[in-house]
């Protein structure tokens, strides 16, 4: 019985990262015409010309910009949503729930087509000159958001409160028990759904799709490379990232197991 | 708390690193000396992906060349199909300057007043294209398109399972290869080989004909391993599919570096693809998008390009700056007999398009994509749902019994 469990463990881990493995090692493959199947020998020339393409590292830029303003927009706004439908009573906690999660349930395609169709709208109206950054930022909000409230007001459900009333009975003022009582407690659901609104943010392809107007992200970069072949720069980027998602992991769990150690012997 | 706000830290410094890292090198590349000073005016270009010379591997950057030589900065994207690219554009909300479509998008785009009519007097160097490109079925006179690159359409396959080089499109019907061929996922391309095997004109207007198209499609269906586009690289490769039927532009590497694959016109004729750059009604910068097309059609960047992007060059004078094999290589520059057997699409009257979809989904689905199936399924989600509920109802009224 021990024997099949190990066999299906490790079954099950091959089934998770034999793809990441292919991709890191045809990143070092010496191939002439970018060969996603035939080994020729290794090279790290892909990694070069990643870091030449400046079309490629723009879509980078681009991506990781929208990312990161994206996330910080949508944790602010969604943690204060969640402390707001929080304080509601059960109906109208009920319905406004319903609201918010209704873009997460949406299809993404019927999303991202009316979300442009909004966007075209306004730009015409406005006589803006065309879809942009801003209205891709605007799109991933507002499917980032759900995510964070969902996050946030499991923490605060969990919460006594009246640390909150405590708080100002020693003398704080509303603000300053919210920020000393009230934040630190939710903090974890808050960077949870800041790192969710990151990763959901830099992979989305849809919805970006149809709002990105003339600025181009690193899916629709990658997506539009498939009538020729999708070259082995993307598999260097990709083993970049992943490198540095687990060097990250690595790093915060030997600390968090220090941390532990230290906690115990005090 | 402690572990989150480490988590972030690292990400964030990671992040700005980066991104830093990337105005470094753009910053890096524009500051060459003799730069022309900037405008202000930025074009937005949309082309294909990995359709231009990019400065990796020591070859030239245009677009950054482009921007040295002129002040006029470029923001450059890319897309994946001529469809794609006509629904930004129908959609609104995206103002191009330079787009750069297939022949058959071109002439959809004419007939719907979506394109600026050129102004020659800026694009100088349309002296430099060849006189056969000059007037084009799709674009009488190129009033409103210059041609970017051309090529035709042909069948890579593998020596060593096929010792005899094909002359015909007859071998992605042939039974020996069962399981072996690949071909076009799309429709065009694939309705294409069945017209030049039947005979007909790839612009057929005839219903009939497209009918007939279909049905040697659809008998051909079980002999193909799979409809696939840029797969066919890999695929051909390791040797996983024999035949395949794809663009001349990109036999250059398959060919040249897999002693095993050969590429081949098949003698009945075949598509012959233009693919032409173009300013949409919508753009704000004429006169800079007119400089970019003049850029592109200068011999020595045009040669730059075609060497990185492998496609054919419609500018004879560019020959100079390619290799001589390319130069003379059959598959990039074909005989005028080979050519003369050639045609380029057309765009679709809409009846004839509708019924080409259609026709399409028949083919890869086996079968008319009914909504008899569709209500079929609605109607079991809806059974078990109903059921769900008044499971739950007796349940309920169980309990308060």
């Amino acid at each position: 019985m021990k024997v099949l469990s190990k066999i299906y463990s490790t079954l099950i881990f091959i089934f998770l990262y034999a793809p990441i493995l292919v991709l890191v090692v045809f990143s070092f493959n010496d191939t002439e015409t970018g060969s996603r199947t035939i080994w020729s020998g290794f090279t790290l020339k892909w990694y070069k010309m990643l870091f030449e393409d400046r079309l490629l590292l723009e879509a980078l830029t681009n991506t990781l910009i929208i990312a990161i303003v994206t996330a910080i927009i949508s944790t602010v706004l969604g943690t204060m949503a969640a402390i707001g439908i929080n304080a509601m009573n059960k109906k109208a906690k009920k319905a406004m729930l319903t609201a918010t999660n209704l873009p997460m349930v949406n299809p993404e395609i019927v999303t991202g087509v009316s979300l442009m169709l909004l966007f075209v709208f306004f730009v015409k109206i406005f006589g803006g000159k065309s879809l942009g950054m801003a209205s891709l930022i605007a799109a991933h909000i507002t499917f980032c958001l759900p995510y964070v409230i969902l996050n946030v007001l499991p923490k605060l459900r969990q919460m006594n409160p009246n640390l909150y009333e405590a708080a100002q009975d020693l003398g704080c003022t509303p603000f300053k028990a919210f920020y000393k009582v009230v934040l630190p407690e939710i903090m974890p659901g808050i960077t949870t759904g800041f790192i969710m609104s990151l990763t959901l943010s830099i992979d989305d392809f849809v919805i970006s799709y149809f709002t990105s107007g003339t600025t181009q992200t690193l899916p629709i970069y990658i997506y539009s490379m498939t009538r020729k072949r999708i070259s082995p720069e993307i598999n260097a980027l990709s083993t970049l990232l992943f490198a540095v998602i687990l060097i990250l992991l690595i790093i915060v769990n030997v600390r968090n197991s220090k941390d532990k150690k230290e906690g115990k012997a005090r | 708390m402690k572990k989150y706000s480490k988590i972030l830290a690292v990400l964030f410094s990671f992040l700005i690193l980066f991104s830093s890292l990337t105005f470094c090198v753009t910053a890096d590349e524009l500051s060459e000396d003799e730069a022309a000073p900037l405008t202000g005016v930025t074009i937005n270009v949309y082309n294909w992906g990995e359709y231009i010379s990019n400065g990796t591997d020591g070859s030239l950057d245009v677009n950054a060349e482009f921007t040295r030589r002129t002040g006029i900065q470029v923001n450059y994207t890319t897309f994946d199909s001529n469809e794609s690219l006509y629904s930004k554009l129908a959609g609104g909300g995206a103002d191009y300057d330079v787009i750069i479509p297939s022949e058959y998008m071109v002439s959809k785009l004419i007939n719907e007043g979506m394109l600026h009519e050129l102004d020659f007097n800026n694009i100088p160097n349309f002296q430099y294209i060849d006189e056969k490109f000059r007037d084009p079925a799709y674009d009488p006179e190129c009033k409103h398109s210059v041609p970017y690159t051309w090529g035709l359409v042909g069948i890579f396959y593998n020596k060593d399972h096929i010792k005899e080089a094909p002359t015909s499109w007859e071998i992605l019907w042939d039974e020996q290869y069962s399981g072996k061929i690949l071909m076009f996922d799309n429709p065009r391309d694939a309705f294409a080989i069945a017209f030049s095997r039947l005979g007909f004109s790839l612009n057929s207007t005839d219903a009939n004909h497209w009918e007939e198209a279909a049905m040697l499609l659809k008998e051909q269906k079980p002999l193909v391993q799979a409809y696939v586009m840029d797969q066919i690289f890999d695929k051909m490769e390791s040797g996983e599919a024999w035949l395949a039927p794809y663009y001349s532009g990109d036999a250059g590497t398959l060919v040249d570096n897999n002693e095993h694959i050969g590429f081949i016109f098949p003698e009945e004729g075949t598509n012959y693809f233009v693919d032409s750059m173009c300013i949409p009604i919508t753009s704000t910068h004429k006169a800079e998008a007119e400089a970019y097309i003049n850029f592109m059609c200068d011999p020595e960047i045009a040669g730059a390009n075609m060497d990185f992007v492998g496609y054919s060059t419609p500018i004879s004078a560019a020959k100079e700056y390619l290799s001589e094999e390319a130069v003379n290589n059959e598959i990039f520059y074909p005989s005028e007999e080979t050519l003369s057997k050639t045609e380029a699409f057309t765009t679709l009257p809409d009846d004839i398009s509708t019924l080409l979809d259609s026709l399409w989904a028949e083919v890869k689905m086996g079968g008319p994509g009914d909504s008899l199936t569709l209500i079929l399924i609605i109607a079991v989600f809806l059974a078990i749902y109903i059921w769900i509920i008044i499971h739950k109802r007796l349940k309920r009224k169980r309990e308060l019994m």
